[in-house]
């Protein structure tokens, strides 16, 4: 069996985990061609699955712990720390997700404006259920009852240098926003593992050079980070924080809401440090 | 000095602008038999397949003979469809024609106390662009011009109206902006999805939003209804990928790079093989889509023909 029929579904899949079945399960809007209005289709989903299981497994050995605070219907944000110079953090919080829980769930993660300008990526990703980062479409989401993804460190997170591993990098404050204005429960997520998975020094000069946010290289072939180090992703879901208040507020106001999801994350972060004995097992 | 009063008899006198071309046929089938209308077409063109009943002036929008058609006072209502959009013309002559004309008609409607005004812009004016959210409202700036230059002209008519919207306040004004109309009609869209082979784009695959012709004819019916004024967006029954589109009607397609593609497009629309600005290939790239929830709310209106019905349309015969 050649490795197009296993993507297709000649068997459940590598890791033994039944996508096609999780898949189905998935709640999903769609039309008559099989699409829901952001581009999704479970079909491509299904496919993409299968190997990012086998990422999420073998890979990464990634481990989940508070798997019982990931609501099992409803709107949801997960708020996360981002790190690694490349988005694996985000995928694997979507394949804990949708594998972990009894009822599988879709977390939709918001990419970069400079995403649909990419060839191929640009429509893949919006088949797996990812969406453009603006604020109309989270609210849209939010208020369609489900679960999205936010890094509120942003580029500054992914791209911070090797040193400053495990230090939270400032938070944005649109998440909050959206979470107040939409009533949304925040489930505080600790990624541990993928600070390690490049460690990367940014080359400020270079990065000006080119005019963008940063130039990180790393110390093996091909010295720029694309293959991450096979690190193990240990991952921890908080209990939900609910928050009241104007949406509209002063960004002080919402600063200080921010903060408090801020530490969460930090102290489970030092939490899964002290549990863990090993970077790659 | 105008007389300001419309006649109480019935019906009321609805003059329809653009009424010769596909659409402006369509929308004249659609309304022609309802009793409370009496329809005045007003276009350049001869009105091919004319109702007996139906009055055509095949006159310019900016000529005496068009004011003379709302000096009597007894107009209820303006459907303004006579937009032009010949990617051939002179900006000049186009400028002339779609501002200028609209402007003109604004003028007599407020002169002669028209009390209901419809200009069918489109969902367009918004601009495809890779930041989009995949849905805007009508309060989303209308950035299209930034980068389509042939796409001005319509901003800045929608723009008029909208101005016009705010100045008369005793008239109703209705903007529709409805997405891509397929059908028999003979528009950007609709004439893109007849090609055979379709060129698309190697590695985009943007969702895109249609609505069947008669829909969109539906939608200004409604927008007739007294007491509806404002800007709404038009939507039809539903979104899907560019690709499963083509796929619906069978068409061989093309898969062209981007940046080959934007050489080619050019140099064919310089030898006058293509009727496309090379500015439009973004309209295959990127996601421009609307929220048409006001006018479901608002207007009551719901698009009828389904995704499959509306894609098919485009390969329909015209019956006139």
């Amino acid at each position: 069996m050649g490795v197009a029929d296993w993507l297709r579904g000649g068997r459940s899949s590598a890791s033994g985990d039944d996508i096609e079945g999780r898949s189905r399960a998935l709640v999903v809007r769609q039309n008559e061609y099989g699409y829901d209005a952001f581009g999704l289709s479970r079909d491509h989903l299904r496919t993409a699955a299968r190997l990012a299981s086998w990422l999420y497994r073998y890979y990464f050995r990634a481990e989940a712990h508070g798997i019982e605070n990931i609501p099992a219907s409803g709107r949801v944000l997960f708020i996360s720390n981002h790190s690694g110079q490349l988005p694996y953090d985000g995928l694997v919080i979507g394949m804990s997700v949708f594998l972990e829980p009894p009822q599988p769930r879709l977390v939709r993660s918001m990419v970069e404006h400079f995403v649909p300008t990419v060839p191929f990526v640009s429509y893949l990703l919006s088949r797996w259920g990812q969406i453009t980062g603006t604020p109309e479409n989270c609210r849209r989401l939010l208020n369609d009852d489900e679960a999205i993804l936010v890094f509120p460190e942003g580029a500054r997170g992914i791209s911070k240098p090797f040193s400053k591993r495990y230090q939270l990098a400032d938070f944005g404050l649109g998440f909050m926003r959206l979470a107040l204005e939409t009533g949304t429960p925040i489930v505080p997520v600790a990624v541990i593992g993928a600070e390690e998975q490049a460690p990367a020094i940014n080359l400020r000069s270079i990065a000006k050079l080119l005019g963008s946010p940063s130039f990180p290289i790393v110390p093996y072939p091909p010295f720029v980070p694309l293959v991450p180090l096979p690190v193990k992703y240990r991952l921890y879901f908080g209990e939900p924080m609910t928050f009241t208040g104007d949406a509209d507020d002063d960004d002080e106001v919402l600063d200080e809401k921010a903060r408090a999801v801020k530490h969460r994350i930090q102290s489970m972060i030092h939490l899964g440090l002290r549990e863990r004995k090993h970077v790659f097992w | 000095m105008s007389s300001g009063e419309p006649t109480a008899a019935e019906p009321r006198k609805v003059v329809i602008t653009g009424i010769a071309g596909r659409l402006g046929r369509v929308v004249a089938r659609r309304l022609h038999h309802d009793p409370r209308f009496r329809l005045v077409g007003l276009d350049r063109r001869p009105f091919v397949g004319k109702p007996k009943d139906l009055d055509h002036y095949q006159v310019d929008l900016r000529s005496k003979k068009a004011r003379d058609i709302f000096r009597a006072g007894d107009v209820a209502a303006l459907i303004h469809l006579g937009v032009m959009h010949d990617p051939r013309a002179t900006p000049a002559e186009l400028y002339s024609w779609n501002v200028g004309g609209t402007s003109r008609l604004l003028e007599y409607a407020q002169a002669y106390g028209v009390p209901k005004v419809v200009l069918l812009s489109s969902a367009n004016v918004y601009g495809p662009r890779p930041d989009n959210p995949q849905f805007q409202t009508e309060e989303a700036p209308m950035l299209a011009s930034q980068r389509f230059p042939h796409i001005r002209d319509l901003v800045e008519i929608d723009h008029l109206a909208s101005t016009f919207f705010w100045k008369a306040r005793a008239i109703e004004t209705v903007i529709l902006r409805p997405v891509h109309i397929l059908g028999t009609v003979h528009n950007a869209p609709s004439n893109y999805l007849r090609l055979d082979p379709i060129p698309t784009l190697l590695g985009f695959d943007p969702m895109v939003q249609v609505i069947h012709e008669q829909d969109v004819a539906q939608a200004i019916a409604a927008a007739l209804a007294p007491g509806a004024r404002g800007i709404y967006n038009i939507v039809g029954p539903g979104e899907v990928p560019l690709s499963v589109l083509l796929a619906e009607l069978g068409r061989r397609v093309i898969r062209i790079p981007h940046p080959l593609a934007r050489g080619l497009w050019s140099a064919a629309f310089r030898l006058g093989l293509s009727g496309y600005p090379v500015a439009e290939l973004d309209f295959i790239r990127y996601v421009c889509m609307v929220d048409g929830s006001r006018a479901e709310h608002e207007l009551g209106f719901r698009a009828r023909h389904s995704l499959r019905e509306t894609i098919r349309a485009v390969d329909e015969p015209a019956d006139i």
